[in-house]
């Protein structure tokens, strides 16, 4: 250790120089966000916030709007449902993490789980009022969107990706190929225009698509033209004697890939899935742009409030924590998958 | 070898992706009639006549004059302008920054290294979005321009924006770039007869002096003939505003700073993969050569790391561009802010979304183009 910090003069000086500016910045934080912070006021009241401006942080505002950057307009006696919906995706997912090798109990699972995260959001039944989706907003929005593109996008990425290597059929290739670069190549903002602009004259006259099914259908033709990426890549490093091996056995196109080939090829990339889904996460921050609310934008909607305009930045820090806290556990979570899977793979 | 699909000789393939087509065929027509049945109920005009029309928006800064009841096309042309501006600064900056944050991560100084992989952790796992907001809010509660923070006394940082030194040019500015190019040819031309001449001769004629000798000179020589002045401006607070230098708005500097503070973390971590790579071989063959850590980073590691960290950081530098888009979200007027408008305005959405994704596919195709073209030049003698 001190070889590593003091090695030398210049290494001592900048050890030295680091670390005065790191204690000179992390005193002034923790004075900001910790000592002189306003922890808790009275409801609806800014004043002890106000009283405190410039001198130490206003978390009270997070206690006062929590509910509302959370589930942002769904009906305030009904919040326990999107809770609740939240609370079934995240263990859906950890358990997912838990037991990724017993495939056919987690499908059941999922299924299961997304019924009722269904039942849960709409209601309709079981005496539960119904929402309409137009009301959805906050973080279920931002796990939903992300969740159901990604579920979709994989299917849709496996086929481009298989299409984009069908030497055998041309034609299709090239289909496949250009959807692929021309996704790739547009930013998301546009692609959520052409949902939230282009897409409603495209329908016959009369059928109108609910404006988050439009960003969700967006989200997933983006999700999958970078997944398929993901996935040629996996599909390129099965070895030529897997296919024939297969082939030998007299196994056809289908049952050679969904048997022997999509199996090692999609394991390999795990790691570069999950690292997908994080930017496909935090991608879903876009949608704000044509006007939903997903985290981010609730967030932004609290801070409107004459009462507590001016302070965003408390608003915004805690918002990115909470996006923190999600991705940096899963981008943990896909670096231990890589290193398990190198291990297996030298074995 | 690949599997054949079964039936995918000859004409049965064709069949198939003849059905295929046919099926995809049938959706476009279908979405193509809805649309025009569509646009004739909402009485929307088609066709690209709106470019030509007089655009109602104001647009709060831009490179090229503008202003509101000049066309379409010119709002079009500024707002891509101004995309190509952020995206040019952001990478200018990204860069440096993330070689330098990559290098810091693998620095043995534990307390550099640790800052250095806390800002690539915290910064690549929130959105970017969340970013600009933040770093939006932070530049509206800086001083206001009377009290501005000075940087060396040449930047100024304030709620207004950033102020940095610029050229100002008193007259026409294309000789300059004329002569530039000039030079930039004659430069390459003397570049290569050197080449050839020390290939016969053994000796290499110099270069340098003479490159130098043109662009100064042809410069100083074509602002002579026609009579432009050229003089470097160092902002300096006069009355209520800054005289000299060029402002960058609050927008702007946020996301210019925004795009190259996220961008930066991810060349850091390419950067890191790239000299991670090199087999440690090669340190110890620079330290048995008696060389210092420093001198063997720069003069052995890293020019095999490029090979390796440019294809990857080419992706990041279209991300780059891309994410400029989000300018919208913060109020920069960028090519897809400006086409928002134009679409509310003239509610021609489809021939508008058309233009953001040509443009971009544009941009996407020259940055590519370009470090490609670098990417083979780096590439050794056989990697071509």
């Amino acid at each position: 250790m001190r070889a590593n910090l003091f090695g030398g003069w210049v290494n001592a000086l900048a050890t030295v120089t680091i670390a005065v500016l790191v204690a000179t910045v992390a005193s002034k934080l923790a004075h900001w966000a910790v000592i002189d912070a306003v922890w808790s006021a009275p409801p609806g009241s800014s004043g002890p916030c106000r009283a405190a401006r410039g001198v130490g942080a206003c978390w009270a505002l997070i206690g006062e709007k929590y509910r509302f950057m959370l589930f942002a307009t769904y009906p305030y006696d009904e919040h326990w449902r999107p809770a609740l919906a939240c609370a079934i995706i995240v263990l859906l997912y950890l358990a997912t993490a838990l037991y990724r090798h017993r495939l056919c109990w987690l499908a059941a699972l999922w299924g299961a789980g997304f019924a009722a995260v269904a039942i849960l959001m709409w209601g309709g039944i079981f005496d539960l009022p119904l929402v309409g989706q137009e009301r959805w907003g906050g973080l279920p929005v931002t796990l939903l969107l992300a969740t159901v593109g990604i579920g979709t996008a994989l299917p849709l990425g496996i086929l481009l990706a298989l299409g984009r290597r069908a030497d055998e059929l041309p034609l299709i290739r090239l289909v496949c190929a250009c959807y692929i670069e021309l996704i790739r190549a547009m930013p998301l903002v546009s692609l959520l225009f052409m949902a939230s602009f282009v897409l409603p004259l495209f329908m016959p006259a009369g059928v109108s698509i609910d404006k988050l099914l439009r960003a969700q259908v967006a989200f997933t033709m983006f999700a999958a033209a970078y997944m398929a990426e993901v996935i040629r890549g996996g599909l390129q490093g099965v070895g030529h004697g897997q296919v024939e091996a297969a082939t030998a056995l007299g196994l056809g196109y289908w049952r050679t890939h969904a048997l022997i080939v999509l199996p090692q090829a999609l394991r390999s990339v795990i790691p570069a899935l999950v690292n997908t889904a994080i930017a496909m996460l935090k991608n879903t921050s876009l949608v704000l742009i044509i006007g939903l609310f997903d985290f981010l934008n609730a967030a932004k909607a609290t801070i409107v409030d004459p009462a507590w305009q001016g302070f965003g930045l408390e608003m915004f820090i805690s918002i990115s924590l909470v996006y923190f806290v999600i991705c940096f556990s899963l981008s943990k979570y896909s670096q231990r998958l890589e290193g398990q899977l190198g291990q297996a793979a030298r074995h | 070898m690949r599997v054949r699909m079964r039936g995918t000789t000859g004409l049965r393939a064709w069949a198939w992706q003849a059905l295929a087509l046919a099926c995809l065929a049938a959706a476009v027509w279908w979405l193509a009639s809805n649309a025009l049945a569509n646009l004739e109920a909402r009485r929307i005009n088609s066709g690209f006549d709106f470019l030509q029309r007089p655009a109602a928006m104001p647009i709060g800064e831009s490179v090229i004059a503008y202003r509101p009841g000049d066309s379409n096309l010119r709002a079009i042309v500024v707002g891509l302008l101004n995309t190509l501006l952020v995206s040019a600064l952001g990478i200018a900056l990204a860069t440096p920054l993330g070689v330098a944050i990559g290098i810091a991560r693998l620095s043995r100084n534990w307390l550099l290294a640790r800052l250095a992989s806390g800002y690539v952790e915290y910064v690549r796992n929130v959105p970017l979005l969340a970013h600009l907001f933040l770093l939006y809010i932070l530049m509206q509660g800086l001083p206001s321009l009377r009290a501005a923070w000075s940087i060396g006394n040449v930047m100024f940082l304030s709620n207004r924006g950033l102020v940095v030194p610029a050229l100002a040019v008193d007259g026409p500015w294309w000789p300059v770039v004329v002569a530039i190019a000039v030079a930039f040819v004659t430069s390459w031309g003397l570049h290569h007869h050197a080449d050839r001449a020390q290939v016969r001769t053994g000796r290499r004629p110099p270069v340098l002096p003479w490159g130098i000798v043109l662009s100064i000179g042809g410069v100083a020589l074509a602002l002579a003939i026609v009579g432009t002045r050229i003089s470097f401006g160092i902002p300096r607070l006069d009355g209520l505003n800054f005289a000299g230098g060029w402002t960058l708005s609050p927008e702007l500097t946020t996301l210019v700073v925004g795009l190259s503070l996220y961008a930066g973390a991810f060349i850091a971590e390419i950067v890191r993969g790239g000299i991670l790579a090199i087999s440690p071989g090669q340190w110890e063959a620079g330290y048995a050569l008696g060389l210092e850590r420093r001198r063997v980073l720069r003069l052995i590691v890293l020019p095999q790391a490029l090979r390796l960290i440019v294809p990857p950081t080419t992706n990041q530098y279209l991300d780059l561009a891309k994410s400029s888009s989000l300018a919208i979200a913060i109020g920069y007027p960028d090519l897809v802010a400006v086409i928002n408008s134009i679409i509310t305005d003239t509610g021609q959405a489809i021939e508008a979304v058309a233009m953001i994704i040509a443009a971009f596919l544009m941009l996407n195709l020259g940055i590519a183009a370009l470090m490609n073209w670098w990417n083979a030049r780096i590439a050794p003698a056989g990697w071509r």
